[in-house]
Parts: C-alpha cells; structure tokens; sequence
C-alpha cells in the first residue's frame, strides 16, 4: 500500500504537472489558431470563390481523412524538408492547429449553409453587400449555433494532444508513461491520475459547452437545434 | 512512394487488413453498446438515466490512448492476458461507443414526443413503442452523423500502432525505420487510410443532403 | 472581390504545387550546410540521444534532465570540440524518430545505442566505435527460456523496439518466435511485465539497465551479436565526422573516458568492466 502512496510523491506529481502544462499549452495555443482558421477556411469553403474554394475544400477534406498521427509525423519529419525545423512542441501545436482547422472549418461551412438563405436575400435586399451580409448578419448567427459543435472538437483537441507521445512530446501522457515505465507499482496509480486530470479539464469544458448551449439556445428554431447536434456528431477527432 | 509499394507491398495490405477488421469489429460492439446507453438514456427510470449518463461522460472525456494502454497494460498485469490487437479493439470499441449513444439519443429526442405518445395512447407498452415506432425512425435520422463516427473510428484505429496491433499505422513505423525513408512511407499509408475514410466520408454528405 | 479573391486561388494552388514539388525532391538544404562551422559560431551541439534507456540517457524524474552514459560522454566531446565554454543541448529520440530527424537537421549528430550497420551507413556516417555492445534477451526470473534458442518456436513472442536492429537480428536467430516492436524501450518494458511477451530483446547494455531497476527480470544467455554503438553525422559532414572521431580519441587518451565507464558501470552485475575500458 505504502509504495502504491510513494506513486503520489512530491517529486512525482510535480513530473506530472510539467507534463500536463505542456498538454494546456499545446492545447490552448491550437485551440486559438484553430478558431481562427476554421472560421477562414470554413467562409471560403462555403462562399464559392472559382478555384481558391474548390481547392480549400479539397485539401480539408484529405487532412480530415486521415489519422492525426500521421499529421504528426508530417509536420515533425516533413516540415524540415522545407526548411522549418520544429521540436516536438511546436510540431504538435502546428499539427492540431492545421488537423483541427479542418475540422472547425466543416462545422463552420455546415453551420452557415444552417442559416435560412431568406436571411441573406434580406440582408442583400436591405442594401447590404455579399460580404458585408456574410459579415455582419449570417456568421454572426451561423457561429452562435456552432459554439457547442466548436467546443466538443476542442475537447477532442485536448484528448487527442495524447497521441503526441509518438513524437515525444513532454506532455501528461508522456511523464506518465516515464513514471510508471521505471516503476511497475506506480501503474496503476498513474492510469488513475491520468483519467482524472483529463477528465477534469474535458468535462469542464463539456459543462462550459452546454451552458453556452442554453445561453444562447433559446432562440433558436428546432431546425438548428438538429443542426447543431449533427455537427457535434460530424465534430470529429484523431 | 511506388519503390515502397512494390518493397513492402504486403505489410501495407495486412496493415489496411488489420485497421478494417479492427474498424468493423469495434463498429458492430459500439453501436450495440452505444444504442443500449442511448436507451437508457431516454427511459422514464432515473437510476438507469444517471448510469448511462456516467459512462457516456466517463469515455467521452478520457483520451482514446489512456483506455487502450489501461487495456494493454494494467489488465494484463492484474486480470488477464489480452493481445495488443485486442486490447486497441476494447479500447475502441468503449470510446466509440460513448459518441455512438450520443448520436442516437439526439436521433432518439429528435423524433417528435407525440409519436410516442401516440403509440402509448394506442396501447403499445413503452419498449413496443421504442422497438417498433420511435428506433426506426430515429436511425433514419442518424445514418449520416453514424457514418462520420465509422470514419472517425478507421482515424482512431491508428491508436493500435502504440500497441503493436499489426494495423496500417504499425506498419508504416515498421516500414519507415527500415527503409529509412520515412516521408515516402507515411505518403503511401497516407494514401491507404484516404482509401478508406474519402468515399466514405463523400457517401454520407451525399445523404445528408438528400436526407436534409 | 470574388475575381480577385479566385486570383488568389490560383497563386494558392501554384504555392501548394511548388511546396509538395520541394517536399518530394527531398531537398538537400540539409547537406549544403557545414554544420560544424555553424555549431562553432553558435558554440552549441545538438545531440540526439536516449531518454528511456537506463545508464545510457534517462529521463530522471527529479530533475527533468536526462543522465546517462552517453550524455556525460556528449558533453565531453562537446568541450574538446568547441572549446571549454561550449554548450551541449540535448534533444529526447527514440529509435523510430532519430534518423529522419539527422536527416533533417534537427539534430547534428546522434548518440543513441545506435549499431553501426552497412545499411545505415548509406545514409549517415558513422564515427567508430565508442561501445561495444552485443545482443541479448531479458526475461521474467524463474523463465524457461534461457537462451535465444529457447525463443525459437511456434507461439514464442519477442518484444523489441521500432527502429533498433535487434528485431532484425532476432529474425535470423529465432525465425519461429512472433516479434512486437513497441514505440521505445520503457513501452516494451511495460509490455514485458504485462506478459505481453516472453522475453525482450536489444543489446546488452540497455537490458542490465532495466534489470538494475528490476530485481524480478535477469539477462540470460549471453550476447549472441556484436553492436558497435557509433556516433551518426549527417552525410557530406566530413568536417564534424573528423571533429568527432577526434575529440572521442582525445577524450579517451585523456583518461575521461575510462572514468565514465567506472562512474556508469561499474556497479552493474555481470558487466565486462576491462573490457570495455579503453
């Protein structure tokens, strides 16, 4: 029992904080970066521009195709050939951040084909341009539906930093994974304090989605809300 | 990338072997294991609620990687011997499973209440109702996003690699370190995964737009 | 808009064309540059070495930092070539990632139980020696295999790790027994107390390390190959290669060398300490 309590030392849990400060800043960097270009290449996939869409559309769709391990290894082993050399670190933040994008951008391209066209043709009839309607009257409404859809592909985010460990990655799996592989008796106390450190931080961003869902839920017609939840379904991860 | 093919021709086709059987099993597990949460999620009895709400969270929230390594390693260590293959197959099919019960509830709950009671009205018990008037209809509902969760589940078969599951992803880390040209391999893995996953994926937003 | 938005689509797709063009003609940035010149101005090397591998390079829990062998051996040779002052920084590899990330310059050279091997030296260049180990198996005390013969038969599974050539080996030695090469060695550890194996096999060194910390597990059988570790430089390096087989014949003419062999080894039960001593 005492050595299964040693798994718990200062000295241990400490390994396992700088690991998990890794996962929130991959995580949190990736997140942001996503978001931003989600949303970019989700407009552009959906505005049909001649070539710049159909070729955004066909490059989401063949990152979203294939597992994250593999972005891994292509932007860890890949970039280089091009002159940008990463560490672990920052390959795992550019291979979220580009894996996640894709996946942000559908959720944002299905979520403006969401909104009633007579919105657009409002909006345009009121004198606004394409654009400015795009801008200020249909993502506006479009991003509201999706936020619950955008947070659950953040939490698969943060899940899914795990998979970095194959590039060695420093991060909560990793130092777990250290600890336990130079002492058997520390295994299953650290599966336990892996379990409850990502449960917490997911599950708290699955209670912040749902608060938000209710927030700003209420005026929404049944129609969205399916939408939504077919987005939270689509939202996918590694 | 051809040199690779005609090299290691073999390896990439029980790896593309492996990933499908391994994608398959894991589908037909979760979407029984996943459908029954999504029941009891739906029921009138509170209990059965609250259990199935548990498991559903408890899987949703914990990284796919820690399941399958609790599997390869800590069961082994305590209860019983079970295969890196089988354990990423446990592992996925528990995962999958959680996102599978979320997809049918929502097919469950976007069926309109009057239907069931409707049925209810009409004389059929509760499970009749379920069995017969409301599942039906929700699984129309549902095929798409249950679609999109089978292209995930192919992706996150790649978890096998950290187990030595002989899937495609394990292959190409074999193949990788020995011809040393790592970019080239994981291309040509690429490429089988894209095999996989793109028809699919081009199939279910084909239906979501017909069914829409 | 549009039209000038679509304009930038094309120059998108051309860019998109050019970089995967770049991509698979494998530029050769990478070897125009001399890397020892560029490691002079910087005053810094980069290693690749081992963070899983007990006496060789571990990741120490305490401190975050890696120790071992062949760190205090990377840093010898750091200060013989670029001076007193000079810095060494250390970068974790594992068997599976050190090549392509010496290929890409991300390290300069590798120190990683790494066997010299014909079919490697096409693509890196090898310093000589600077250990010598050999091939052997570890397994759970009391086992009934005692030797990588006992390995050769229907049913027998060998772990190994991606990327080493000791699952190669064991291919010739025991072609019956089912090999599993797990991501690096503590994983494959981890697989062979969880049974997942019958006994795990790389080079000696590496398995007296795990034995140390494992009272329950003991190397059988003796070394069945030999595993010159050599330290890797990129192609078209010549001047750091020379650099490097110089400072290792500095560092052990100076007696250094021989001192860290006492200060790694010399507790390990069963370790040929004279021999290994230079």
């Amino acid at each position: 029992m005492l050595t299964v309590l040693g798994a718990y030392s200062w000295v241990n849990i400490k390994f396992l904080l700088e690991g998990a400060w890794v996962t929130v800043f991959v995580s949190v960097l990736s997140i942001i970066l996503s978001y931003i270009f989600g949303i970019i290449l989700g407009v552009i996939r959906y505005v049909k521009i001649k070539y710049l869409s159909a070729i955004v559309g066909f490059v989401i769709d063949i990152i979203r195709n294939l597992p994250l391990i593999l972005i891994l290894f292509f932007t860890y082993f890949g970039l280089p050939h091009i002159g940008f050399k990463p560490d672990p670190i920052w390959a795992s933040v550019i291979a979220m951040a580009v894996f996640e994008s894709m996946m942000v951008a559908e959720i944002v391209r299905a979520g403006i084909a969401s909104i009633p066209v007579g919105q657009m043709e409002g909006a345009r009839a009121n004198g606004l341009s394409y654009w400015q309607a795009l801008r200020y009257i249909v993502l506006p409404q479009a991003i509201r539906n999706m936020i619950p859809a955008i947070v659950s592909q953040f939490i698969s985010l943060v899940k899914d930093t795990s998979l970095a460990t194959i590039i060695v990655l420093p991060d909560l799996m990793n130092h777990a994974q250290i600890i336990y592989g130079q002492n058997t008796n520390y295994t299953i106390p650290m599966f336990l304090a892996l379990a409850v450190m990502y449960f917490v931080v997911c599950y708290s961003l699955s209670l912040l989605s749902r608060y938000l869902e209710k927030r700003i839920g209420g005026n929404n017609s049944k129609k969205h809300d399916h939408a939504v939840e077919q987005a939270i379904e689509n939202g996918s991860d590694a | 990338m051809i040199s690779i093919f005609q090299n290691y021709g073999g390896e990439l086709l029980t790896g593309l072997g492996q990933t499908l059987l391994c994608s398959i099993i894991a589908l037909f597990f979760a979407l029984i294991i996943g459908s029954i949460f999504a029941i009891m999620e739906t029921v009138p009895n509170k209990a059965a609620r609250i259990i199935a709400r548990v498991y559903i969270e408890v899987f949703r929230n914990i990284p796919l990687l820690v399941i399958t390594m609790f599997f390869y390693v800590v069961i082994p260590m305590y209860v019983v011997k079970i295969s890196g293959f089988a354990s990423g197959t446990i592992g996925l099919t528990l995962y999958s499973s959680a996102f599978i019960a979320e997809t049918v509830r929502s097919g469950i709950q976007s069926v309109d209440p009057g239907q069931m009671e409707g049925s209810r009205a009409n004389g059929l018990s509760f499970w009749q109702a379920m069995r017969y008037i409301i599942l039906p209809q929700a699984f129309r509902y549902v095929i798409p996003p249950l679609g999109n969760q089978f292209i995930n589940l192919v992706k996150n078969s790649s978890v096998l690699a950290f187990v030595a599951g002989f899937d495609l992803m394990y292959q190409g880390n074999v193949i990788a370190s020995d011809s040393l040209q790592s970019m080239s391999t994981y291309l040509c893995v690429g490429l089988l995964y894209l095999i996989l996953t793109l028809p699919l994926s081009y199939y279910m937003r084909y239906l979501e737009k017909k069914l829409a | 808009m549009k039209k000038i938005l679509s304009k930038i689509g094309l120059v998108f797709a051309l860019l998109i064309m050019v970089v995967s063009l770049g991509a698979c003609s494998q530029s050769s940035s990478g070897a125009k540059r001399d890397v020892l010149k560029d490691d002079k101005q910087s005053n810094t090397i980069t290693w690749g070495v081992k963070a899983d591998t007990k006496l060789f390079g571990l990741m120490e829990v305490k401190d975050n930092r890696i120790k071992g062998f062949e760190v205090d051996l990377a840093k010898a040779m750091t200060k013989q070539i670029l001076g007193k002052n000079g810095k060494a920084r250390f970068i974790q590899v594992t068997s599976q990632t050190r090549m392509p990330l010496l290929a890409n310059g991300n390290i300069d050279a590798i120190m990683a139980t790494m066997t010299i091997t014909p079919e490697r030296a096409k693509q890196v260049d090898f310093t000589r020696s600077y250990f010598d180990a050999g091939q052997a198996i570890l397994v759970k005390n009391g086992s009934p295999i005692k030797n990588v013969k006992g390995l050769n038969h229907k049913g027998a599974v060998v772990l190994g790790v991606v990327g080493s050539n000791s699952v190669q080996n064991i291919k010739k030695f025991a072609p019956k027994a089912r090999v599993l090469q797990l991501s690096d060695y503590s994983q494959a550890l981890t697989a062979l107390k969880s049974g997942q194996g019958d006994a795990l096999t790389t080079d000696n060194g590496i398995l007296y390390g795990m034995s140390i910390e494992n009272p329950g597990y003991s190397v059988v059988g003796g070394t069945f190959t030999k595993e010159p570790y050599g330290i890797a430089t990129a192609k078209g390096q010549k001047p750091l290669h020379n650099a490097m087989n110089n400072a290792l014949t500095k560092v052990e003419n100076s007696g250094q060398y021989n001192k860290l062999i006492y200060k790694w080894f010399h507790n390990v039960r069963g370790f040929d300490m004279k021999g290994a001593e230079r």
